[in-house]
């Protein structure tokens, strides 16, 4: 594709180059190069074990990549120097199972980033946690635990748990995929609303009709490269690759179009 | 004079020596409970020597008698402090032998729930921002103190009962003041009923105050196998 060296100074607000992961033997990314614009919201799809979570997990450096160099703005995550912490907090992550913190109510979990990652007193870190709430419908559960909270609950308060620390970027791994098919919709509506409100989105998801709908561009990843890259009208109806072809039918087989 | 006018009569003497077995055991009990947190981090956090060193800790004091451990540090601390200028009662030597086997059981429980916990809690921590040592005051550890109440109860009680090995170290303990009133008064098998008898009665006091204290410190969906997904 024509992104795979991207040049330094265009205003990307996301940068990967050249990125390589092994976990022992299994060589998972071998050298995944892509980059974001501010407001952009691109889709990742591709077969399962293809490197897709690692490739998010590389990019805030949950997981550590062997080679390659990933930016936020002008600023580089993969420097040893950098505080990572502090760029981690910059880059909202919602995670396939949710994985809100167990002992704690919907609202400490929304409140416990402001706190105690950037020093918000309690009254204003409530306040704050508040409107994240609010922001994804969820303000009457603020005191419910997340095992009181359906799957579709508990993944809007892992959102706004995210957007609480006010990210740059939100990186997202299959954030439906762990729902009923029922409250899968309500998990969009708060994402579409997102990309609407000129969040920049990396969202790892098979939800082709949101990917049609809100995304600037679709990434299809296989073998831990990236094989393809386009707009979304280009990619469905004339998908360059064969491989693109043949995933493509299998995706719109299983869920449908 | 009957059997309960002689418990009667040397109450007053066994509960004033109660009041040195709860010292021994609540004093080992915290010591254990400080020293017992961060041997579990370590071993299970740590890099690769200090879980080496906080697994050959927690080897030796689960692998040597308790009594032998309490002897060595009763005869062999104080004169090495004493070199150093520093005076230790006996009381606190107990307290310390005591306290650190306590910290090497108290470990493996603390170890056993920190681990139990989810890496998804650990990566979503760290994903907002949070740095290790945060993760762990802030997410991990409160989990795992509420999942280690029932298993930590154990060692509790077990300790309430092991602060009478302090007799031999010569504490004026529960049990050393009741072998001295046994030995005095000739009504041996008696003397021990009643002493029995208080050792039961606090360790039922603890453990409803432990079950009180787990029902406080419960949260949905932690610790109880979730009905859901
Ligand atoms: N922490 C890990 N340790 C060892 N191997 C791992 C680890 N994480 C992922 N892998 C391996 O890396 C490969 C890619 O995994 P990854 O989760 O990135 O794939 P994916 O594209 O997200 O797949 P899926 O669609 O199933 O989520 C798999 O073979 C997986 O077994
Ligand atoms: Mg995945």
């Amino acid at each position: 594709m024509n992104e795979q060296h991207p040049s330094r100074s265009d205003g990307a607000i996301l940068r990967v180059e050249g990125l390589h992961k092994s976990y022992g033997d299994n060589h998972v990314l071998r050298g995944v190069s892509m980059q974001m614009r501010r407001g952009e919201t691109v889709v990742v799809i591709g077969p399962s074990g293809t490197g897709k979570s690692t490739l998010l997990r590389c990019i805030n450096q949950l997981s550590v990549p062997d080679r390659g160099r990933v930016w936020l703005g002008d600023r580089e995550i993969t420097c040893k120097k950098q505080n990572i912490n502090c760029l981690r907090a910059e880059i909202g992550f919602v995670f396939q199972n949710f994985n809100l913190f167990t002992h704690l109510t919907a609202l400490a979990n929304v409140r416990i980033g402001p706190m105690k990652v950037k020093g918000l007193k309690k009254a204003a870190a409530t306040e704050l946690a508040m409107d994240e709430l609010a922001r994804v419908g969820l303000s009457d559960k603020a005191d419910a635990y997340p095992a009181e909270l359906s799957g579709g609950q508990q993944q809007r308060v892992s959102i706004a748990r995210a957007l609480a620390m006010s990210p740059q970027l939100m990186l997202f791994d299959e954030p439906t995929s762990a729902l009923d098919p029922e409250l899968i919709g309500e998990v969009l509506d708060v994402m579409v609303s997102l990309a609407k409100e000129g969040m920049t989105m990396l969202v790892v998801s098979h939800e082709m009709g949101f990917a049609r709908s809100v995304s600037d561009s679709i990434i299809f990843m296989e073998g831990g490269v990236i094989l393809e890259q386009g707009p979304p009208e280009e990619f469905f109806t004339a998908p360059k690759e064969e491989r693109t072809r043949v995933f493509l039918s299998k995706i719109t087989e299983l869920y449908g179009e | 004079m009957g059997f309960f006018a002689f418990a009667w009569s040397i109450l007053p003497d066994l509960l004033h020596a109660t009041r040195m077995t709860l010292w021994i055991t609540s004093g080992s009990i915290v010591l254990g409970f400080l020293v017992g947190i961060f041997l579990a981090l370590g071993r299970v956090y740590g890099p690769r020597p200090i879980r080496w060193l906080t697994g050959g800790y927690i080897q030796f004091f689960r692998g040597t008698p308790l009594l032998v451990q309490l002897l060595v540090v009763y005869y062999g601390l104080p004169p090495y402090l004493a070199s150093l200028g520093i005076q230790i009662s006996p009381l606190a030597a107990a307290i310390i032998g005591l306290g650190l086997n306590s910290a090497a059981y108290q470990a493996e429980y603390f170890r056993g729930a920190v681990q139990s916990i989810q890496s998804g809690q650990m990566m979503a921590a760290r994903s907002v921002g949070l740095s290790r040592v945060r993760a762990i005051r802030y997410v991990i550890l409160p989990q795992a103190l509420r999942l280690v109440i029932p298993s930590w109860s154990n060692e509790l009680i077990y300790s309430i009962k092991y602060s009478s090995l302090a007799y031999f170290v010569s504490l004026t303990e529960l049990t050393f003041v009741g072998k001295k009133i046994a030995l005095h008064t000739a009504r041996t098998f008696e003397t021990y009923v009643v002493v029995a008898a208080i050792y039961l009665v606090i360790v039922l006091i603890v453990s409803r105050l432990l079950w009180m204290l787990e029902q406080r410190a419960r949260i949905p969906g932690l610790g109880v196998p979730t009905e859901h997904r």
